[in-house]
């Protein structure tokens, strides 16, 4: 396996939680590989351990076995390299998308994109102009000053899309991105991810249930068990 | 950003309400130490005001404040006589009620010599007393108006001025009269009380068959005058001459006077350690406990606020924030909630403080202190929060 050519690379990630009589396996021997610009899927009913494959590639959840390679770093190698930088590496290389688009509250659709910047050391003009140019491109150039309570849901998931392109991360994880949205609003969401995985080159990878937003991926790793089986 | 501005701006209501409450709480704990203070003030007023080097009083006695002293008022020329007093004045005290108005009104009563020491520190308005008998000095805080008229044991007074602010060790404002007046409100009897003694004199000189009927009826007739001494005091206070030696004048009074001097600063001590120490240790647990309450409150509150932010903290870790961005934002929060809250307390009781019915008195040092101990409350109080934070996984922010 070319890792480098991949911006994911996952090969025979295992994932299992406590130990003896009460080991569960959530994840066997999944392999996988998203290059950049591939919108990809995850798909599978609840239980079927998408959203702990997306948390091991999203270095929230250590991986058992197994590795995981991100934009040509290996990450994990049975358990997380040693010094590897995870809060780093998240900061730089992901960017994250949410059911329930985790906005801040307390912070205006301009200031949620802003903080993912500054926390990635962009000076406060540099964040504003940024967030400011990515808000407007996405159609809400009329709602910076919005706070999330007074957004529409998709306005809100949006916003969410936006602070993750900030950093314009190699790779964006969304986790069930469509599953709090009307059809519209889902298939306008997953549109705007395709356009966004070709114009950025960025790869991403959704975890859903939710088959009526099937058609946009470029390719479906259906997950069942714990395993990838198609 | 500063992520703790934003969340108080976006929760402005619920942050002002909480703060004010904290702020009433450090309001109380101010108001606390500036009543401790106050209590020194005013026990100490009296002392300031007299300006005496030496308090002579009776032998084995604390007095006259924190015990009872009694003496013959001639003292005053023997203590007069001691090398290196400069003046000598005898003071009588004594706590007076009398109804005006239809209310219990409650004052000091302090009668000096009017040529000598001890008397009122400064007159705010009218004058000093002039004449020996019936005039009075009331402090400010009586409420009496020069020219006003009050009747104190057989007489009318008048008062002729007005004092600044002086109380007694127990808060009571202070007014003064001539030492010959006070001694007669003290001691002089009624009619009525004159009559009752001449009859029971009468009934025990009845029974003394020794003596003649001549000197039964001499010693009936003046039985009382020769009994009913007024000319009691409860304290000599002398001042020293410039470059006199306070325990030399102190040695010679107590051996060769049989009384006992005690020095201004000995009597400083009697008055701040010994009669308002229990009061004090009471304020000061009284503080304790509500500065302990302050921080369970600050604690609670940032705890909750923590638990309530759960998932924005997780969302924050998962996009990268350094845990430095998520300690700043409880610190900072915790931090501003002390600072207005003690701007609050501080804002209220200076409002407030002359409204006490005793004095208060902020010092500065007492505020800076305590502001120091909230800002301590506040940082160890946000550990709670912070600890909370810390173990947040990132994946708290996925799912629904």
């Amino acid at each position: 396996m070319d890792k480098n050519r991949y911006a994911i690379a996952v090969e025979k990630l295992t994932k299992m939680y406590g130990n003896g009589e009460t080991e569960v396996t959530a994840i066997a021997d999944a392999t996988l590989q998203v290059q950049p610009g591939e919108l990809v899927a995850l798909l599978g009913p609840s239980g079927s351990g998408k959203t702990t494959l997306l948390t091991c590639i999203g270095l929230i959840n250590e991986p058992t076995r197994g590795k995981v390679v991100i934009d040509g770093i290996t990450v994990a190698d049975d358990g997380w390299k040693n010094g590897i930088d995870l809060k780093r590496l998240r900061r730089e290389k992901l960017g994250f998308i949410f059911q329930a688009h985790n906005l801040i509250p307390f912070l205006t659709a301009q200031e949620n994109v802003m903080i993912a910047l500054e926390i990635n050391h962009l000076s406060k003009n540099e964040a504003k102009n940024r967030a400011i140019d990515l808000l407007t491109s996405l159609n809400l150039g009329h709602r910076l000053n919005n706070f999330p309570s007074a957004l529409s849901g998709g306005e809100a998931q949006r916003v969410a899309i936006a602070r993750a392109l900030a950093n314009k991360p190699k790779v964006i994880l969304a986790d069930e991105p469509t599953a709090a949205l009307d059809t519209d609003n889902g298939k306008n969401v997953m549109a705007l991810l395709k356009k966004l995985a070709v114009e950025n080159r960025s790869a991403i990878l959704v975890v859903t249930h939710d088959h009526r937003m099937v058609e946009g991926f470029d390719r479906i790793f259906q997950v069942s068990d714990g395993r990838i089986v198609d | 950003m500063n992520l703790a501005i934003r969340d108080i701006r976006y929760h402005r209501g619920r942050f002002i309400l909480t703060s004010i409450g904290l702020g009433l709480l450090l309001g109380v704990v101010m108001s606390m130490g500036g009543i401790y203070r106050g209590l020194i003030a005013d026990a100490l007023s009296i002392l300031h005001a007299s300006k005496a080097d030496i308090w002579v009083v009776q032998q084995n006695s604390n007095g006259p404040f924190a015990e009872s002293s009694r003496m013959p008022e001639d003292i005053k020329y023997r203590i007069q006589a001691v090398p290196g007093v400069a003046a000598a004045s005898p003071l009588s005290f004594q706590t007076i009620q009398v109804e005006r108005q239809g209310k219990p009104f409650r004052f000091f009563l302090i009668g000096y010599e009017l040529r000598g020491i001890g008397g009122p520190s400064e007159i705010v308005s009218g004058r000093d007393i002039r004449q020996k008998h019936y005039e009075m000095v009331v402090a400010r805080a009586m409420g009496m108006q020069v020219g006003e008229k009050i009747h104190l044991g057989l007489h009318d007074y008048t008062v002729v001025g007005i004092t600044g602010k002086i109380v007694s060790s127990s808060g009571d404002p202070v007014a003064y009269v001539s030492l010959a007046d006070a001694q007669d409100i003290q001691f002089k009897k009624d009619n009525d009380a004159i009559r009752n003694e001449r009859a029971r004199v009468a009934a025990n000189l009845a029974d003394l068959q020794s003596l003649a009927p001549a000197q039964k009826n001499y010693l009936r007739q003046n039985i009382t005058a020769i009994t009913e001494s007024t000319h009691t005091v409860n304290t000599v206070i002398a001042r020293l001459a410039p470059g006199a030696d306070l325990r030399e004048a102190q040695e010679r009074i107590r051996r060769w006077n049989h009384f006992k001097p005690v020095s201004d600063a000995e009597q400083t001590n009697l008055l701040a350690k010994g009669m308002i120490e229990k009061a004090r240790m009471q304020l000061g647990l009284f503080r304790v406990i509500l500065l302990v309450i302050s921080a369970v409150i600050i604690s609670l509150i940032i705890y909750t606020s923590t638990l309530d932010k759960i998932k924005v903290i997780a969302t924050l870790k998962l996009i990268g924030a350094q845990n430095r961005v998520i300690i700043g934002m409880i610190l900072q929060q915790s931090l501003l909630m002390g600072i207005i809250a003690y701007g609050i307390g501080y804002g209220l009781i200076l409002l407030t403080y002359e409204k006490f019915p005793r004095r208060i008195v902020l010092e500065s040092s007492d505020l800076q202190m305590l502001f120091g101990i909230v800002m301590a409350i506040c940082v160890i109080s946000s550990f709670v929060g912070i600890r909370k934070a810390l173990g947040v996984e990132p994946a708290e922010a996925l799912g629904g």
